[in-house]
């Protein structure tokens, strides 16, 4: 064999290692998880919306309207009694619905007057997230497809209207029903655009500071290792709690500044669209109050020592800073997780399964708090705390075991052998 | 008085027996020398002693204290300085001492940490960070951070290594010192000059098992040796 190919052989049998190839199959099935994702998008959109209408006109131009309901929609509601709202409502809730259309009995008459007919809509909102959304967005294209079938109508028909009117002939009053709430004046769109920010920024913040005071812990044990102050530490009269205990807390203090200095680049930034687009989020009621932020402070805390505790652990298994750095992917892994999920979907509309591993990966628990704190969802929130607290607590005692057995010296756990005599005995 | 009471000591790494019953004690104020070949057991024994490593069978008793049930008491009693051990990089040599004084008597840090930079004897190079240190230098660091806390036992895993042979005489004459002031070592080391004029006593082990042991002048003597290094070829074949 030639020098050459001596050497390629020799570094290709270092780098073929596992700490070279977990990271990237890990880059690689998310990407595939998300192209998933993706492609069930296109799948919704295809997906003919549930709705329901009341046509209390009956007219002609009505008549353009609800065709183009019917043609596009799966229409599970149909009446021309407008006092049967409420009766929609409740049909359309049972059968999934998205939307319930009230077309007013001076629809067409009002058109030709010159002026713009308002339509009624009652929304039937589900999730926040990006894939919730899709259903009521193609209901808002339905809209515009019915205002060029109008115009189109009143302009073939040489009706008597002005241009303006001819071009816009409805406008939409909006009322949204999500998660027990009624809110007025704004479409589902609204009210992901106002949620998305905080499902965005907060769980992006999470991920990070998770990901940067994990790995602080997972470095510092590495680093005991490779650097031969373990041994030395742990013939030091201090208890192996103290040890653990006291790296947690490091790491979480410096954990919590970042989060200090994130939060308020954050707060100024939710200040920026407390107005925004004309919608009051106060008087939606979609803003957090003082105990809403208590315990989404506590959730952060909580996770954050739960995260540090499950770093502590994979930490008593790194070698030295290589494998250090390996160890921190399955932190990033269970914080980017969630990241996506919160922002695709809303915990309520995912499936029992995915429901049950969200909830079983710690780190959702901040993420999923904001939305859940707004919309009273506290079972939701203080379930998510005290099952945190309990994995930590659960992490941390593991790790003080493992600091009390060979395993962080040696790499193996001393197994007890049940002896013979001692039963016979 | 006995320091070290070892009866029968036996360690299992998985399938491996690395320490196969061995047996012996060490009397207070003694140096006494564990030798024998690469892998023979010696730094494992030493790691056991030192509270690192749990027992498979057997029993070690230092002072009073039962080492399987009273291991945080030993602690407070012992300093191990392991072959080849660190010190932190981002501290300089004389925050790596005060560290460790914390662990110790509160009231006494300052005493501890005088004590630790005389024996060190990096002069003005303490106040630098450990990071800047050459091996020599961090060795004898080291040593002034084990014996520095007056330890009733020091267990030194090849106390010498990586220093010249200026330095390596100077830490000999440290730990000698030390055992006047009512200090017990237990010390491995692979240099049988050293171990011949420090050690009171010595345990030749091999295979994880003790196959002599006795002061340096009797084994000489046993062996008709000239030398420790002479009786450590003829016991070790």
């Amino acid at each position: 064999m030639s020098s050459l190919g001596n050497i390629i052989k020799k570094e290709l049998r270092e780098l073929m290692t596992p700490t070279t190839f977990i990271p990237i199959i890990i880059i690689a099935i998310m990407f595939g998880s998300m192209g998933n994702a993706i492609g069930s998008i296109e799948e919704e959109m295809e997906e003919r919306p549930i709705i329901g209408f009341i046509d209390a006109d009956q007219s002609n131009l009505s008549f353009v309207a609800t065709r183009i309901l019917e043609g596009f929609g799966d229409v599970v509601f149909n009446s021309s009694d407008i006092s049967e709202k409420e009766i929609g409502i409740e049909e359309l809730k049972d059968k999934d619905g998205i939307a319930l259309l009230i077309i007013p009995s001076d629809f067409s008459e009002k058109i030709l007057n010159n002026e713009p007919s308002e339509i009624e809509v009652y929304w039937i909102m589900k999730g926040a997230g990006i894939l919730d959304s899709i259903s009521s967005a193609v209901v808002e294209e339905l809209f515009s497809t019915i205002n060029t079938n109008l115009s189109y109508e009143l302009i073939s028909n040489n009706a008597t209207v002005n241009a303006s009117t001819a071009l816009n002939p409805t406008s939409r009053n909006d009322t949204t029903y999500f998660k027990g709430k009624v809110l007025n004046g704004v479409s589902p769109s609204d009210v992901s655009g106002i949620l998305s920010s905080q499902s965005t920024i907060i769980p992006i913040v999470m991920m990070m500071i998770i990901i940067m005071a994990g790995s602080t812990v997972i470095s510092s044990m590495a680093l005991e290792k490779e650097n031969k102050t373990l041994e030395t530490l742990l013939t030091l009269p201090v208890k192996r709690v103290s040890i653990v205990a006291g790296k947690i807390i490091a790491s979480a203090l410096i954990g919590l500044m970042l989060a200090v200095i994130y939060m308020i680049g954050f707060s100024y930034y939710m200040n920026s669209f407390q107005f925004s687009g004309q919608i009051n989020v106060n008087q939606l009621g979609l803003v957090l109050s003082l105990g809403d932020l208590l315990l989404l402070g506590l959730s952060v805390f909580v996770t954050l020592i739960a995260a540090l505790s499950f770093c502590m652990l994979l930490g008593t298994m790194a070698k030295n800073f290589k494998s250090a750095q390996t160890l921190t992917f399955p932190v990033t892994l269970f914080a980017l997780i969630p990241m996506f999920l919160t922002m695709f979907k809303d915990f309520d509309t995912i499936p029992l399964a995915l429901k049950a591993f969200l909830f079983g990966i710690p780190f959702s628990h901040p993420m999923m708090a904001p939305r859940a704190l707004i919309f009273d969802d506290y079972l939701l929130v203080i379930g998510g705390i005290i099952y945190v607290s309990i994995f930590a607590l659960i992490m941390i005692s593991i790790a003080v075991w493992v600091f009390k057995t060979d395993r962080l010296l040696t790499g193996s756990i001393k197994r007890k052998k049940i002896s013979f005599r001692k039963l016979k005995k | 008085m006995e320091v070290i009471k070892v009866k029968s000591l036996v360690k299992h790494y998985g399938t491996i027996e690395a320490v196969k019953g061995i047996s012996f004690n060490v009397n207070k104020g003694d140096i006494f020398g564990l030798i024998g070949p690469n892998g023979a057991g010696k730094t494992t024994t030493l790691r056991i002693i030192s509270t690192l490593l749990t027992i498979t069978s057997g029993s070690i008793q230092i002072m009073e204290y039962d080492l399987s049930k009273q291991a945080g008491e030993i602690r407070k009693i012992i300093s191990y300085l392991p072959e080849d051990a660190g010190a932190y990089k981002n501290l300089t040599g004389k925050g790596y001492l005060e560290f460790i004084a914390h662990f110790f008597e509160q009231n006494k840090t300052q005493q501890i940490v005088s004590k630790g930079v005389e024996i060190a004897n990096l002069k003005d190079r303490i106040n630098d960070k450990v990071d800047t240190y050459s091996k020599g230098m961090q060795r004898r660091l080291l040593v002034g951070r084990a014996l520095m806390t007056d330890p009733k036992l020091a267990i030194l895993d090849e106390p010498t290594s990586g220093l010249d042979v200026n330095n390596a005489q100077e830490v000999r004459r440290i730990i000698k010192n030390t055992t006047r002031q009512g200090t017990t070592v237990l010390l491995s080391s692979h240099n049988m000059l050293e171990v011949e004029f420090l050690c009171d006593r010595i345990a030749l082990i091999s295979d994880g098992i003790i196959i002599e042991e006795g002061t340096p002048d009797s084994l000489m003597q046993k062996y008709e040796a000239k030398n420790i290094e002479e009786v450590f070829t003829k016991v070790v074949k």
